[in-house]
């Protein structure tokens, strides 16, 4: 069958078996390979991806059922050469080790702070809770999301301080 | 690599061609919404459709709405809007309580309401909620449409009253005065099945308790409900011992069993405990005036 989407931006088409898996379709037709592929079973969170703005795991959406939709990975994160502020925000605090997570954590970052730009620790534990992280114990990865929120430039942190 | 089995994908944009759909594959076609739970089936081989039909399309069963004295949820309505909506919280703050603690957050982005009922898994939360709140589940099928109380849905675990060719469509929770509602859930960790999970729903009409619902889940309770508790708080005044013995006769009338989440007394104290908390909150809300 074939399915069509807007991957980071660019409108892609591709024949493909019903059965294939959104994850396997971004890093094996595409090639983009910054989304892992980790548990399988919806549990671990590394393949997180947003489609349609909405962070899901990718091994448990099928290609086809995202036939029609926008989905952004990591590689679509950052614009003109310029790292997204959550990406420099794990750069500077540290917030990965392996990096198996890393894409994933940053995708749920970025949805969080375009909801939410000056979120709570507990909102940002709350919203990384379905995603497994083995090296830092999470406090990094909480520093990372915090450095970013305080770095945006729309974000609620420099808004409430300006005012 | 867990991929699941071949299968025939279509998509269906109405109510009315997915049943037709539905209809037209016989039954080895299963519906998928959010997919949560048939995909991992399929990936293990415990399911194995050999056709999906996506109603992932079908925004005309997306809804949170009050008709009359009812509450009215769309079968498509994922579990982050159930989450966050604000008619169905000022209500139920069960649904907000329970939504809160399934899965995880983005599991909750895509699962459904209906796709959830419909899974039937013996451990899943908002069966245990309707069932405290004794909804009613509307389905729509080639012949028509029919309504079944949520005590007839579940047939045993992961099976339901659904026919091959019927899809559920809504539940309908009745709105009542003077009534509170609370969810209490233990789970080892986001993510995974309760150990053991309570929901009630209390309403109380010149001093005595009129109406009582308490669901419970992943302990064997038949059709999730502790009908011999709710029957106990019948025309009693509200009061901890009311509470204490509802709680005694729910933990003392399910079935949990030895896991690897615990042996069986402890979930049994567990539901006891939780009950009693989910009651007395609920018993709160029932009466504004007392906050």
């Amino acid at each position: 069958m074939r399915v069509n989407m807007s991957v980071n931006g660019v409108e892609v088409s591709d024949e493909i078996e019903p059965r294939l898996l959104l994850v396997h379709f971004l890093r094996e037709n595409l090639r983009l390979t910054g989304t892992h592929w980790g548990c399988d079973t919806s549990n671990c969170g590394t393949c997180t991806v947003l489609m349609d703005g909405m962070p899901v795991k990718s091994c448990t959406v099928l290609a086809a059922m995202a036939s029609g939709s926008q989905i952004t990975t990591v590689e679509g994160l950052g614009a003109n050469g310029e790292l997204d502020p959550v990406q420099q925000g794990f750069i500077e605090m540290h917030g990965l080790q392996c990096g198996f997570c890393t894409s994933g954590m940053m995708l749920s970052a970025r949805w969080l702070l375009d909801h939410n730009p000056n979120p709570s620790e507990k909102e940002i534990r709350e919203a990384i809770s379905g995603q497994i992280c083995r090296c830092t114990g999470y406090e990094n990865i909480v520093r990372s999301i915090k450095w970013a929120a305080a770095h945006s430039q729309n974000s609620g942190v420099q808004q409430g301080v300006e005012a | 690599m867990q991929v699941p089995a071949p299968f025939d994908y279509k998509r269906a944009s109405t109510l009315a061609e997915a049943i037709a759909l539905l209809r037209e594959c016989g039954p080895d076609s299963r519906v998928i919404a959010g997919g949560h739970s048939l995909l991992p089936m399929m990936k293990l081989r415990l399911a194995r459709p050999e056709v999906l039909i996506d109603i992932n399309h079908l925004s005309e069963l997306d809804y949170i709405k009050v008709d009359g004295n009812t509450l009215k949820i769309g079968a498509m309505v994922r579990h982050v809007t159930l989450q966050k909506s604000h008619l169905a919280a000022e209500y139920y703050p069960i649904f907000a309580e329970a939504e809160e603690q399934i899965a995880d957050p983005l599991v909750r982005n895509r699962g459904t309401v209906g796709g959830s009922l419909c899974q039937a898994d013996p451990a899943e939360d908002l069966s245990a909620v309707f069932s405290a709140l004794k909804a009613d589940i509307l389905i729509a099928g080639s012949y028509g449409t029919r309504k079944l109380p949520i005590s007839e849905f579940h047939t045993g675990p992961y099976t339901t009253a659904l026919n091959p060719d019927e899809i559920l469509t809504e539940i309908d929770v009745p709105l009542r005065s003077n009534t509170g509602s609370a969810y209490e859930k233990v789970e080892r960790r986001v993510g995974d099945w309760a150990i053991a999970a309570v929901g009630t729903m209390v309403r109380v009409d010149d001093g005595l308790i009129s109406e009582a619902g308490i669901g419970l889940t992943a302990v064997r309770a038949d059709h999730f409900r502790a009908k011999e508790a709710e029957d106990s708080l019948l025309g009693r005044s509200p009061s901890t011992e009311a509470i204490a013995e509802a709680a005694s006769l729910a933990a003392r009338h399910c079935n949990p069993f030895a896991d690897q989440r615990g042996p069986e007394d402890y979930k049994r104290h567990l539901v006891e405990e939780l009950a009693k908390r989910a009651l007395s909150r609920a018993l709160n809300r029932s009466l504004p005036e007392v906050h």
